[in-house]
This record gives C-alpha cells, sequence and structure tokens, in this order.
C-alpha cells in the first residue's frame, strides 16, 4: 500500500451517483443554471425586437399575474420561515378571500353596471378590510387546531395535516358555492391608455399599486415594529427567541394572520381584476406562488415579492410565445431546477437541505 | 502499513470566520487505546466529525491505513473500517436492540437486493449469521437479555452500551467513542474500562474522548489535549499529566 | 431425504407452524384477506348473479397495489411523495403505446403490439427508471421540498401526456387497447359459464379473469415487499427514516438507499397502470390527476404507514368510502330525506340544490377531514405497525431529545 495519497475510490455504483449528485448540484449545476437564464433572456429580447407591441403587452400582463402571485407567495415564504411548514391551505385561503368578498360586496348594493365612484369605493375598502381580518382569522385558526399540536411530531405529520386542511377549505368552498366558476362583479373602471400598441388599464395599475402598498407595509411592519422583530427572531432560532421572552405561540399566530390578510386581498384583487373565480383556483395559484417564494429564496420577503413578478413574467410569455397548456410544466420545471440547482434561490438564505 | 493507524495532518474547520479547530496533527498507533481531551467547547468533537466526515475539514489530511480519507463522506469512512459512537446517543430508538446492531453490519453485508426479495437461501442464510453475529455483540457488551427491547426503552448505561455493540458490527479497525463514559457511576465506569480492554484484545484501536481523567489516566497509552481549538500536548498519560499548559488550560491561570 | 425436506411433508411441524401463526396478529389478517379475497367471487356471483361486483374489486385491487407500492416509499423509507400517479400514468402509457394501435395513427406510422405479460415488466422498469431520475436530484432535499417537487412531477407528467396529443391522442385517450391473452383458461359457473377450458383465452369483458390477475399480483407484491422490509435494505430504510446522521455513520449509503425505495415504490405504481391499461381498455390523462395521488396517500395513512396489512385495510375502506359509500350517498340521502318526510331538502331552495347534489359534493371535504383527524387523533392508522404505535404515542413527550 502506498503512502497517503489514493483517496478512498467509490467503488460501488452507489457511491459513484453520490459523487455525481454533488458535482451536478454545486459548481456545475450552478453554471447550467445560470446559462438556462441566460438563453431564456436572450430569447425573450428577440422576441421583443420582433414585435414590441405584443411584447410588452404581455409584460404588462405578466406583471399584474405577478403581483398577485406575490402576494400569496408572501404568505408561504413568512410561514416556511417561521415554523418550516409549507401551508398547502394558503393557496385555498387566498381563493376564500374572493368567495367571502363576493356575498360582501352584494350586501353593499353595488352593482356592475355602475359608474365607478364613491359607493364603489367605500364599499370597496370596507370590503378589503373585511375580507382580510375573516381571512386573517381563518387562518389562525387553522393553525391553532391543525398545526399547533403537531409542531414537535415528526416532519411527515403536519405536512400530511396541511394537504388535509387544503382538502377541507376546498371542500367547503365547494359544498357553499358548487364547482362551477363564479362571477366576481367588474367594479373597476375600464378606462386605459394606450401607449403606441400597449394598453395599461386602470385595473392594471390598481393591481401593481396595491400589490406595492402591501408588500412595503409588511416589510415597514417586520423590520420597524416589535412583532416583526418578534418574528425575525422566532423564524432565526427559536428556542434563544423564546428566552429572550418572546411569546412563541403569539408570534406564530401573528405570522399567520398577516400572511392570510395578503392572501385575502389578493384573492379579492384577483376576482375584481379577472372578473371569475372557482373553488379549486387556489390549488393552482398556490402552487405557482410557492414556486415564486422558492425562487425568490424561502424565508425572504423581499425574495417572495421578486420570485413573484418574475413567475408571473415567465408564465404570461409562456402562454403567449408557446401555449397556455404547456405553462404548468415551464413553471414545474422552473421549481424542481430551483431546488435542484439553487436551493436557496435568487435571494434566499435557508437551505431546503437536510 | 506503518504502526499508525490514523494520522491527522493540519487538520482545521471553519465555520464562515468560527475557526472551531486550528491546525490539527497527531498519529494514533494501532492497537492502542488513544484520549483526545479538553475543556469543553474544545473541538473535540468537532475533530471526530472532520474524521468520519460528516465534516469536511477546510484544510489539512486525515489518513487511515495509509489511505487518504479526507472528506470521504460517513458512509465511505464506516465502509473503510472507523466506526464511532456519538456524545448524545444516536441510536434508532424505534427499532429493536438487535436490530440497531445488525444495521451495523449492514456495510458488511453482501446479499443483494434481489436475494433479499426472493429469499433465496444464501439470503436466508445470512440473515441467520447476521442475526447471530448481532447477538454476540450483544453478549459481549453485555446486554443480551434486551434484545427484543425497543432501544428507547434501554437504561442509558445499556443505550451507551449498545452504541458500541452496533459500532462494533461495522467491523472497524478504529473505534471511535464520544464521552463513552458520561453520566456513568463508577461502578459502570469501571465495566466500560473492562469492555474498552476486550476491544483492544480484539485487535481493534480506540480512540476515544472523555471528561473523566480517572477514566483517560487508567486506560489510555497516549493523549492528545486539545483547547480552544489548538492541540497544546501530546503524549504518556504521565507526560500530559504534568503538562502546565494542560494544567493551565483545566483550572485557569489562576491555579 | 434430508431433515429438510421432510420437514415439508410432516403434519406435526404443519400444525405447529398453523398454532404459532395464529398467534400472530399480522399472518391472521393476511390469512383473513387471502380467504376472503378468494372467496368472495362466488358468493358475490351467487349473491346477486352478476360479476359486476367482481370487476368492482377487481378495481379495488388496482389500489391496493398502488398502495402498497406507495407505502414503500412513505411508510418505510419516510419520503413523502405526492405525485405517485405519475408512475401510475408512466405504466398505463407505457402499456396503451406498446400495446394498440396508436403507434400507427402516430408519427411513427407504425403500431406496435407486445404481449400484455412482457409488458408487465416493461412498464414496472419504466416506472421505476423515471423513479430513480426524478430522485436522483432531489432526495437529497428535506421532506417538505420532496414533498412539494414530487407534487410538481404529479403535474407535469399528465399534462405532457396530454399535450403530446400527436403521440398520446391527447384529452381523447387512447382506446382499443389490446387484452392480454393466455394459453389456457379454466372457465365456470362463477363467471355464469359452462365449466370448460378455453384455449387459448383471451381476456375480454369478464371481470373474473382480471380479478384472479390482480389477486395474483397483490399476493406477489405483498410477498416482496414483506421480504424486503425484513432484509438489509429494510433495515436501512428504517434506520435512515430514524436518524440519518447515524445510518450514514454505520456506513449506509443514504443516497443510494432513498433512490432504491422511491424506484421500487414507483415500480409497483407502473405495475398497476399496466394492469390498468389492459382492464380498461383505455387510458387518458385524466386517470392519473392530484386526487389519484392523495387518494393513495389517504389509503396509507389511514391504514397504517409502514405496515403492509395496514394499507391493505386502508386501501380497501377508502375505496369502498370512495367509489361506494359516497357514490350511493347522493341516492341513499335522497331515499333516507324522502323517508323521513324530509322533502324540502331534497328540493333546490336558491344555493341549496338539493340534499343529493350537496352530499355529492362532500369528497374533498372528507378526504381533508380524514387526513386532519387522522394525524390529530390517531397518525398511526387503522393498524399501526408495532413500531409506528410506539413512534407516536411518544412523539409529544417532553423527554430529553435524543436525537
Amino acid at each position: 500500500m502506498s503512502e497517503g495519497t489514493t483517496a478512498v475510490r467509490d467503488r460501488t455504483v452507489g457511491d459513484a451517483l453520490r459523487q455525481a449528485q454533488q458535482a451536478f448540484a454545486g459548481d456545475v449545476g450552478g453554471a447550467l443554471f445560470s446559462a438556462l437564464g441566460v438563453v431564456g433572456l436572450i430569447i425573450l429580447v428577440v422576441l421583443a425586437f420582433q414585435n414590441p407591441g405584443q411584447f410588452f403587452q404581455i409584460l404588462i400582463y405578466g406583471l399584474t399575474d405577478g403581483a398577485l402571485y406575490a402576494l400569496v407567495a408572501l404568505g408561504y415564504t413568512m410561514v416556511y420561515g417561521i415554523i418550516e411548514l409549507i401551508n398547502f391551505a394558503h393557496g385555498d385561503i387566498f381563493t376564500l378571500g374572493s368567495f367571502v368578498a363576493l356575498p360582501l360586496l352584494a350586501a353593499f348594493g353595488v352593482d356592475e353596471g355602475q359608474a365607478f365612484g364613491v359607493q364603489i369605493v367605500i364599499a370597496l375598502v370596507i370590503t378589503y378590510l373585511l375580507v382580510m381580518i375573516i381571512i386573517g382569522m381563518v387562518n389562525v385558526t387553522i393553525e391553532r387546531i391543525a398545526y399547533r399540536p403537531l409542531r414537535n411530531a415528526p416532519r411527515l405529520a403536519p405536512l400530511i395535516t396541511a394537504i388535509g386542511m387544503s382538502f377541507v377549505v376546498e371542500g367547503l368552498m365547494y359544498i357553499w358555492r358548487g364547482p362551477s366558476t363564479l362571477h366576481f362583479p367588474d367594479l373597476l373602471p375600464e378606462t386605459g391608455w394606450i401607449v403606441n400598441t400597449v394598453r395599461i388599464g386602470v385595473k392594471d395599475i390598481y393591481v401593481l399599486v396595491l400589490a406595492i402598498i402591501l408588500v412595503t407595509a409588511l416589510t415597514l411592519f417586520i423590520n420597524r415594529s416589535k412583532l416583526g422583530k418578534a418574528m425575525r427572531a422566532t423564524a432565526q432560532d427559536r428556542d434563544a427567541a423564546q428566552l429572550m421572552g418572546i411569546d412563541i405561540n403569539r408570534t406564530i399566530a401573528a405570522t399567520f394572520f398577516i400572511g392570510a390578510v395578503l392572501a385575502g386581498a389578493g384573492g379579492m384583487t384577483w376576482g375584481l381584476y379577472f372578473n371569475n373565480v372557482n373553488f379549486a383556483l387556489g390549488f393552482n395559484a398556490g402552487l405557482i406562488a410557492f414556486t415564486a417564494a422558492v425562487l425568490g429564496g424561502i424565508g425572504n420577503i423581499q425574495g417572495a415579492a421578486l420570485g413573484g413578478l418574475l413567475i408571473g413574467i415567465i408564465a404570461a410569455y409562456s402562454d403567449a410565445y408557446w401555449s397556455p397548456l404547456w405553462t404548468p410544466v415551464v413553471v414545474f420545471g422552473i421549481l424542481i431546477l430551483i431546488l435542484v440547482f439553487r436551493p436557496t434561490g435568487l435571494l434566499g438564505m435557508r437551505v431546503p437541505e437536510k | 502499513m506503518s504502526d499508525n493507524i490514523l494520522r491527522v495532518s493540519g487538520v482545521t474547520k471553519r465555520f464562515g470566520g468560527l475557526v472551531a479547530v486550528d491546525n490539527i496533527t497527531f498519529d494514533v498507533p494501532a492497537g492502542e487505546v488513544f484520549a483526545l481531551i479538553g475543556p469543553n467547547g474544545a473541538g473535540k468533537t468537532t475533530l471526530f466529525n472532520c474524521i468520519t466526515g460528516i465534516y469536511k475539514p477546510t484544510l489539512g489530511t486525515v489518513t487511515f491505513r495509509d489511505k487518504n480519507l479526507t472528506g470521504s463522506p460517513p458512509h465511505l469512512t464506516a465502509k473503510a473500517g472507523i466506526a464511532r459512537t456519538f456524545q448524545n446517543i444516536r441510536l434508532f430508538e424505534y427499532m429493536t436492540a438487535l436490530d440497531n446492531v445488525m444495521v451495523g453490519e449492514h456495510v458488511r453485508m453482501k446479499a443483494k437486493i434481489w436475494d433479499a426479495v426472493l429469499k433465496t437461501p444464501f439470503a436466508r442464510r445470512e440473515e441467520a449469521m447476521v442475526t447471530e453475529k448481532a447477538m454476540e455483540l450483544l453478549r459481549f457488551v453485555g446486554i443480551e437479555r434486551h434484545a427484543e427491547k425497543f432501544a428507547r426503552n434501554l437504561a442509558y448505561g445499556q443505550q451507551r452500551r449498545l452504541e458500541i455493540a452496533r459500532a462494533l458490527a461495522t467491523e472497524p479497525k478504529l473505534l471511535l467513542l464520544d464521552e463513552p463514559a458520561a453520566g456513568f457511576t463508577p461502578q459502570e465506569k469501571v465495566e466500560l474500562m473492562g469492555l474498552v480492554r476486550k476491544i483492544i484484545e480484539l485487535g481493534i484501536t480506540v480512540f476515544l474522548i472523555e471528561h473523566d481523567m480517572k477514566v483517560v489516566m487508567q486506560i489510555s497509552q497516549r493523549i492528545a489535549v486539545l483547547d480552544h481549538g489548538e492541540k497544546i500536548a501530546e503524549g504518556s498519560p504521565t507526560e500530559v499529566r504534568n503538562n502546565p499548559r494542560v494544567i493551565e488550560a483545566y483550572l485557569g491561570k489562576s491555579a | 431425504m434430508s431433515v429438510q425436506a421432510r420437514s415439508w411433508l410432516d403434519p406435526k411441524v404443519w400444525r405447529k407452524r398453523i398454532a404459532k401463526g395464529a398467534r400472530d396478529r399480522d399472518t391472521v389478517i393476511y390469512a383473513v384477506l387471502l380467504i376472503a379475497a378468494v372467496a368472495l367471487p362466488e358468493v358475490a356471483y351467487f349473491a346477486t348473479g352478476s360479476t359486476f361486483l367482481v370487476s368492482q374489486w377487481a378495481d379495488a385491487g388496482v389500489w391496493v397495489l398502488l398502495a402498497i407500492g406507495l407505502n414503500v416509499v412513505v411508510g418505510f423509507a419516510g419520503l413523502l411523495d405526492l405525485g405517485y400517479a405519475a408512475f401510475f400514468a408512466i405504466g398505463a402509457y407505457t402499456y396503451a403505446l406498446l400495446a394498440s394501435t396508436q403507434l400507427g395513427a402516430s408519427p411513427l406510422h407504425h403500431s406496435v403490439h407486445l404481449p400484455f405479460w412482457l409488458l408487465l415488466f416493461v412498464g414496472m422498469f419504466m416506472a421505476a427508471a423515471f423513479g430513480a431520475i426524478l430522485g436522483f436530484p432531489t432526495l437529497r432535499l428535506r421532506g417538505d421540498y420532496l414533498a412539494i417537487v414530487t407534487l410538481g412531477f404529479g403535474e407535469i407528467v399528465p399534462d405532457v401526456f396530454r399535450n403530446l396529443d400527436q403521440w398520446t391522442g391527447g384529452i381523447n385517450a387512447i382506446g382499443n387497447i389490446d387484452q392480454p391473452t393466455l394459453p389456457v383458461w379454466l372457465n365456470g359457473p362463477w363467471a355464469d359459464l359452462p365449466l370448460e377450458f378455453v384455449n387459448p383465452f383471451k381476456f375480454g369483458f369478464d371481470p373474473v379473469p382480471y380479478y384472479v390477475l390482480i389477486l395474483l399480483l397483490v399476493v406477489g407484491s405483498v410477498i416482496l415487499v414483506h421480504n424486503l422490509q425484513k432484509s438489509r435494505l429494510g433495515r436501512a430504510w428504517m434506520a435512515i427514516r430514524e436518524d440519518e446522521v447515524a445510518a450514514a455513520a454505520m456506513g449506509i449509503n443514504t443516497v443510494s438507499t432513498k433512490l432504491l425505495a422511491f424506484a421500487i415504490g414507483a415500480s409497483f405504481s407502473g405495475f398497476a397502470g399496466v394492469f390498468l391499461g389492459a382492464k380498461l381498455s383505455l387510458v387518458g390523462p385524466d386517470n392519473f390527476l392530484f386526487i389519484v395521488s392523495i387518494t393513495v396517500l389517504v389509503m396509507v395513512v389511514l391504514g397504517g404507514m409502514g405496515n403492509i396489512q395496514g394499507v391493505i385495510v386502508g386501501a380497501l375502506v377508502v375505496y369502498y368510502i370512495n367509489f361506494n359509500l359516497l357514490t350511493n350517498l347522493p341516492n341513499n340521502a335522497v331515499a333516507a330525506a324522502n323517508a323521513l318526510g324530509l322533502t324540502w331538502l331534497v328540493e333546490r331552495h336558491g344555493d341549496w340544490s338539493g340534499i343529493g347534489d350537496e352530499t355529492q359534493r362532500l369528497n374533498f371535504l372528507l378526504f381533508g377531514l380524514i387526513l386532519v383527524l387522522m394525524m390529530l387523533l390517531r397518525p398511526q392508522g387503522l393498524l399501526p405497525s408495532r413500531v409506528r404505535e410506539q413512534e407516536l404515542k411518544h412523539s409529544t413527550d417532553i423527554t430529553l431529545e435524543v436525537k
């Protein structure tokens, strides 16, 4: 046997696989992923020059979709950041937001044909507040009855419960309003502006502005308020936070509440923008929003917002330039690729590896 | 093969800005008991983890039986012949004691999946052999009566001994014991030392981390001392015991 | 004659074995299931005069097979797979494409008609291969991420099959798929036919041969999986589930071990897919949606993760609830409401579309409730493995965390 230079060679197939896997996910992987990104950008630039009007129109759609996804993604990322649980039911409470908004708006007597005015504005503001509070409370309740008892259980248990809650919420909506798509009143003004051939509507601006306001409010809250600090501390090190006197249960409940506030608002906004909702909306939207959260970096608020916008844009371009049938494949493909090549996401800190 | 079964050379491990162990070098002679001591937080377990592959050393090399093992993942160091126990006991709680030991034999078993699935005579024979060997190991450490109990339900001392049996099942040439006597009564410590001597008689080198100085002085042939991530002494028990730097590290400058 | 050979024929040895088996809960359950499975078709036929129930039970058998396979992944190795239906689809489409005229209509312009028995293995292998391909880059992720990745995969696969309609017939599905053939078969009064041998025998509309086939497949699978559980690999899976770091320190290659769980689990799904393709003679993307993956998961969780008989029972219970109880519930509810004089429940009133329709919508809610309540109240399932019982009994202990 020679003196110490030959490493213990991986002799079995299993060991070779392990080596390959590590190489795959390391530098080679990162390089591949960046290369893919560059290729994608080049394709988009080419398409932009070919038909700038269409390109920018789709960009508008992508941004508005993305803004809505961002609102949902924030809830996912916050909950995951604080208790490392993927709240499968989050997409469904997003939908619930729109469902709850329907009877509330009806109660105000506002009508589609109405001209946009003070009455509608008041109705909207109050409904938003009510929806946010109601959905917030629903999420807190879900956490209390389904997730808290399992906080110390083996990993599989809370995950399965989360899936179960998702079905429960969907089931309740299904029983409440049935399987068909519901019409959501079109209350926002139809006006828009045309720049070159691109149409930007008041609705589009509305969605973007609302999202920006909510995200900014959230960021300020997290960074400046006492509760926000408690949330960040709990997310980083639960035991230390507890030792500092932070009430963990309250902090976690607050996280669920705030995440749901955003999702509920997002759901109602979705309804106002697209004018139709369906009990199964949350399932798909939820998965896309989760992909956005992972893309941006799970646990990171700005990441979720950024991820949402990016995914919205990518999905819009995929719909337009390729086919809406293939968009889900693209989105989930991105999800799998990120987790394999760059699990921390674009801005993230948390590594989804053991 | 040289007389040193394990050679640690310049091993350094950094976590971001924190240097856990810095430039550690020593040799472990084959067939003896080598001890690693030092105040809490000195980096002893970190060093173990670097040797067994749970951590990859930032710098330096680990050579085992003249083969460079640096950075090899844990299952490969186990395959090469290094076994270990853990400071906080990491048994498979909801498996029986017998099963725990049989898992240890995993790495030396030859049956392939097809054999297992079809229950060929080869697989059956090997299972019988493996079960018998596991029982022997349980007898060796003295807990054969508890073979069918869940590891979780064993007494603390029995759990520590089970961990040793499981490590021995991997047929190691070098056994790393991380604070094997922690929480033991004096009687249990005497029994442990007897067990270590029996293991040496089998030809297995024992490398242990331990805090109880009496135990360390009684059974080790060589000792290395770590403090704040650095090696501050190495030698025979007498040499180390009288080394002023060692005394200072343990008792502080006031001593 | 050696001692071993003689013991096979010695009645005393058999008596001892049976006595021992009767005391072992596992064996008893298997025996009961087996006897019931063999006897039921005859009983059903003589009771109802038709083979409809047999066809249903053959379908149930497919789900049992799926549950057994998912149990390997989730129950043995502790990996949450939410896209199990993807492998089911792969198996089914493999069979459909290679045993029908579909490829003739595709750009390939050449039909392939391979025999069923060969394709059973091909489908199994394809599913296992995809399991390995999916698992390879993703099994090092922690549990929740792995779950999402598998979920994504479970969404992608049926979508791909739906979109590549030039090859797969897309939403119109692949129809007219070949049926298996056997050199010889025995027909009898249990199938409403005269007692005679038929050769060669082509599977047709009669569900009895399918039932026999799935029964054999299930029994074979149970034996194989049981052996696996008690083997070196089975212990390795348990060790990884208990403490991955310690398992690696004992020489277990966690990557390849987990990959094996994934691939082996997937192969059962592929197996079942081939069978389904043959039995239905029709394979379309809507047979493999997320609800299928979740249904199998519910079966495994409800029955008892990690316990083979548990998941079999779980599969049968969920199948019954889903495809029998719930499908008949609307009619039964209407009948009950009418009988109780609560006829106003039956009619439409605004949003309440009558108790018939409303009960039909219970599926989602019921599944969700089962999952949540199970995890909160009895996470070890109906028939927990001995291990699981201990594990979850102690999970709320505030003892020193040994890990």
